[in-house]
């Protein structure tokens, strides 16, 4: 009965640190591997006019439903304007306003965007839109058009290519040449298909943006077209009339309107410049988890100061320390002094490294041991003999520290990490071993000792494990689980095959 | 690996890990271990239940008692000093005598001489907790030499053997003998080298040894055949090993016993973790005879009868 307790509490706090794990995986963003670097665009758009003498208004499209990308952060630089957000018709508006100003303005508007696949075109299905309002000679030209491409299309999306390809012919046809006369822009000539578009009553509309790529110092606007096909909007990239989205395209806003309009300036001017840089994965997801109002985050160990997460970076790796001393004790069934001394043990190794941390190890403690034997001698009282160990191997410390400066070997210094406590009372109860059960059994339960630290150590040191605990410290409950499960385990330790090997025999 | 963990399986043989988990912990309550863990206690209850221990001659509870050790022992040439808590037969001294020349210097089991000196130091760490299970302080006490039965003269190096028997919930289950060698310097703890035997529980007669883990049929010090040697007064040990539950609660139990030449058998201690060699000793799994009791079991049964119940139900293989 006992034993389903464990299994359903084994159970329940697995599915609490995988289910929070996930979560923060999944939804939060939060990155599996250490180091992991997200690329993030920034996107400024200066807009530089003369000031009038009356009040300024500036009024600038800004970014609404960016597919495949999600904002970081947004901000805007302009001395003395009063700045707000107002949606428009075609998205968001920036809007600065001001009373008076002098001379030559210039308003900065700066958004931090990075990729997201998962953030899709969430617009409204739009209504079909009425029948332009066109003037002849136009309104034919539009119409023997339309009824033209309509015979040599199926739907809404080989209509518009049929159309763009039709509109970009080489010798196009006397319909087509009369409605492109006026042209002379990229976004006129989306504009002018928009309309032919509106005549077949299909909806469509111009999106206008920037393929993000590298860093670029005045990055030009491109045009392209929206078609909805009633379920989807679909991309078309009116010079060729593919349907495509170029890569890494970020919408700035749709529509026809104007980019910018200020009232009260001239000389408008309007540059943009991209910036690309990375940011740490696990930041952007601390930000994503602010805007969305997740308390995950509150309790995320990168909101500590930089000092105490480097404590916790240590502490948190002891748990699976503990793990490995469990599966090294009860499933394989190694000897080692103290229950917790070879974790404390392999944390040291951290600092010096293995190779240098087992020889500082086995010299701290051969050295203390053959001591801790000539102490015997004099018959001293349990608790001052152990005092006295403890101050030889802090005095040892000091020794190999000192000879190993002398010598060169800066690494000999780190032997001031180990644990003195733990060593001192290693080699007191080492050498009661090996009064008491000879030399072959300390050294075997001394070597365990050192076999289950070097093993601690392997695991405790994987920097992957260690981003993983910290980043995800509800994966302790899931070590937790595995622990209590060990705690259950009533099978064979695998030395305890080689020691009953004798009874398998028939 | 897995072949040989199913064969043992199969054998019924018994791991630590299922020890620990299944019997120790539910078999065993924690409050009841003061009763085995320390000497002392054991002893009264073992005297209250009317049966044969080792006299006690005095205890020394503290480091200011240690000098009065000369006035406990008084006249006497051999005794015993051992922990109150001690783990496993670490920091038992056992002294056969006195030097000729000087009263103060003692001869030990293994034929050194020490001195009063050293032997009070041994004391002082008892006392201080060196051999105490965890490490507290401790109590040391100083008891009867057992002298033993001539019926083990031949397979013992020094030392006294003893007979160690696991009783399950009042049943016994396995039994061996442990006997001391030159390894063990006089102990009989198979840990520190002693040879056990085990014995068959019909007839109390022994069989094949262990040593190390590895069947020996000869005592490595003098060469003696170890088995089909008869342990006097079986019944009798037996029924004392059953009585051990009654008297401690507790239903995962290790007694043992010593076979003094004037005396008889004589409880030595009893303890709460047994360990796991007496299997090897008896090639035969603890798991499986476990089962077997617990298919018969009978609350109501008194020592005596669980006693002839394990005599008949697990006679030697073969």
């Amino acid at each position: 009965m006992k034993q389903r307790y464990v299994y359903v509490l084994a159970a329940l706090l697995t599915i609490v640190g995988l289910s929070v794990f996930t979560y923060k995986w999944q939804v939060l963003g939060f990155p599996l591997g250490e180091d992991q670097e997200t690329p993030v665009w920034t996107v400024e758009s200066a807009i530089s006019f003369d000031s009038g003498p009356g009040s300024i208004k500036v009024q600038l499209h800004v970014p609404t439903l960016t597919p495949g990308f999600r904002m970081l952060n947004e901000n805007s630089v302009s001395r003395g304007y009063g700045f707000s957000l107002n949606y428009g018709s075609g998205g968001r508006e920036a809007q600065w306003a001001i009373r008076r100003a002098d001379g030559e303005q210039t308003i900065y508007y700066r958004i931090s965007v990075y990729e997201d696949d998962s953030v899709d075109q969430s617009d409204t299905t739009p209504p079909f839109p009425p029948p332009p309002v066109i003037d002849e000679p136009f309104k034919t030209a539009v119409d023997v058009l339309v009824s033209d491409v309509r015979d040599h299309s199926a739907d809404t999306a080989s209509f518009t290519t049929e159309l763009l390809r039709r509109v970009n012919d080489r010798s196009p046809d006397p319909n087509v040449e009369l409605l492109m006369a006026g042209v002379d822009s990229n976004a006129d000539f989306v504009s002018v298909v928009t309309t032919i578009l509106a005549a077949a009553r299909i909806p469509a509309r111009m999106v206008r943006g920037f393929p993000l790529s590298g860093r670029q110092r005045s990055a030009a606007l491109v045009a392209w077209l929206e078609v909805h096909d009633g379920d989807q909007w679909l991309y078309f990239n009116p010079a060729t009339g593919e349907e495509s989205f170029p890569d890494r395209f970020l919408v700035w806003w749709r529509g026809n309107e104007p980019l910018v309009n200020v009232e009260g300036g001239s000389n408008v001017e309007v540059g943009f410049a991209i910036q690309q840089n990375h940011l740490d994965a696990v930041a952007i997801a601390e930000t994503q988890a602010a805007q969305r109002g997740t308390s995950a985050v509150d309790f995320s160990l990168y909101s500590l100061p930089i000092q105490t997460q480097a404590v916790y970076s240590v502490l948190l790796m002891i748990p699976v320390g503990a793990l490995i001393m469990v599966v090294m004790r009860n499933l394989i069934g190694i000897d080692a002094f103290g229950t917790f001394m070879p974790v404390l043990i392999a944390l040291a190794f951290r600092e010096t490294k293995l190779l240098w941390g087992v020889v500082l190890f086995t010299l701290l403690v051969a050295l203390g041991l053959s001591i801790r034997f000539l102490l015997d001698r004099l018959r001293l009282l349990l608790v001052p003999r152990l005092s006295a160990v403890l101050i030889v191997v802090v005095m040892l410390m000091l020794f190999i520290s000192l000879t190993s400066h002398r010598l060169g070997m800066e690494t000999g210094l780190s032997v001031a990490l180990f644990p003195m406590v733990i060593i001192a009372m290693t080699i007191e109860r080492m050498s009661v071993v090996w009064e008491e059960r000879g030399a072959a059994d300390a050294m075997r339960a001394g070597l365990g000792s050192l076999v289950v630290a070097i093993a601690a150590y392997i695991f405790m040191g994987m920097p992957w494990l260690e981003h993983l605990v910290f980043t995800f410290p509800e994966l302790l409950l899931v070590i937790l689980a595995l622990v209590v499960l060990a705690g259950r385990y009533t099978g064979y330790r695998l030395t305890e095959l080689r020691r009953f090997k004798a009874l398998s025999t028939d | 690996m897995f072949a040989i963990a199913r064969k043992l399986r199969g054998a019924g043989i018994l791991g630590l890990n299922e020890r620990n988990a299944d019997y120790i912990m539910r078999l065993n309550p924690r409050r009841l271990f003061p009763l085995v863990d320390d000497k002392v206690q054991t002893k009264k209850l073992a005297l209250e239940a009317g049966m044969a221990v080792p006299d006690l001659y005095g205890i020394i509870a503290n480091q200011g008692e240690v000098r009065t050790f000369a006035k406990i022992v008084g006249e006497r040439d051999s005794f015993v000093i051992k922990p109150a808590r001690g783990s496993g037969g670490d920091g038992i001294l056992v002294v056969t005598g006195r030097s000729q020349r000087r009263r103060d210097s003692y001869r030990l089991s293994s034929g050194v001489v020490v001195s009063e000196g050293e032997i009070l130091h041994h004391i002082s760490n008892t006392v201080g907790g060196q051999y105490s299970l965890s490490g507290t302080r401790d109590k040391a006490l100083i008891e009867y030499c057992v002298h033993f039965d001539p019926t083990f003269a031949e397979v013992s190096y020094q030392g006294v053997p003893d007979i160690r028997v696991v009783v399950y919930r009042g049943y016994p289950a396995m039994a061996m003998v442990r006997l001391p060698t030159r390894a063990s310097d006089g102990k009989a703890n198979l840990h520190q080298g002693a040879v056990g035997a085990g014995v068959d529980l019909q007839t109390g007669e022994t069989l094949n040894g262990v040593l190390e883990n590895k069947v020996v049929d000869e005592h490595p010090d003098t060469g003696a055949l170890v088995a089909g040697l008869r342990i006097p007064r079986w019944d009798f040990i037996l029924e004392s090993a059953a009585r051990g539950y009654d008297v401690t609660g507790l239903g995962y139990l290790g007694v043992d016993m010593v076979i003094d030449r004037d005396r008889g058998p004589l409880i030595l201690e009893m303890n709460a973790r047994p360990g796991l060699n007496i299997q090897i000793a008896n090639s035969a799994g603890l798991a499986s005879r476990i089962a077997r009791i617990e298919e018969d079991y009978n609350t109501s049964a008194t020592p005596a009868e669980r006693a002839a119940w394990a005599k008949q139900a697990f006679p030697a293989p073969g």
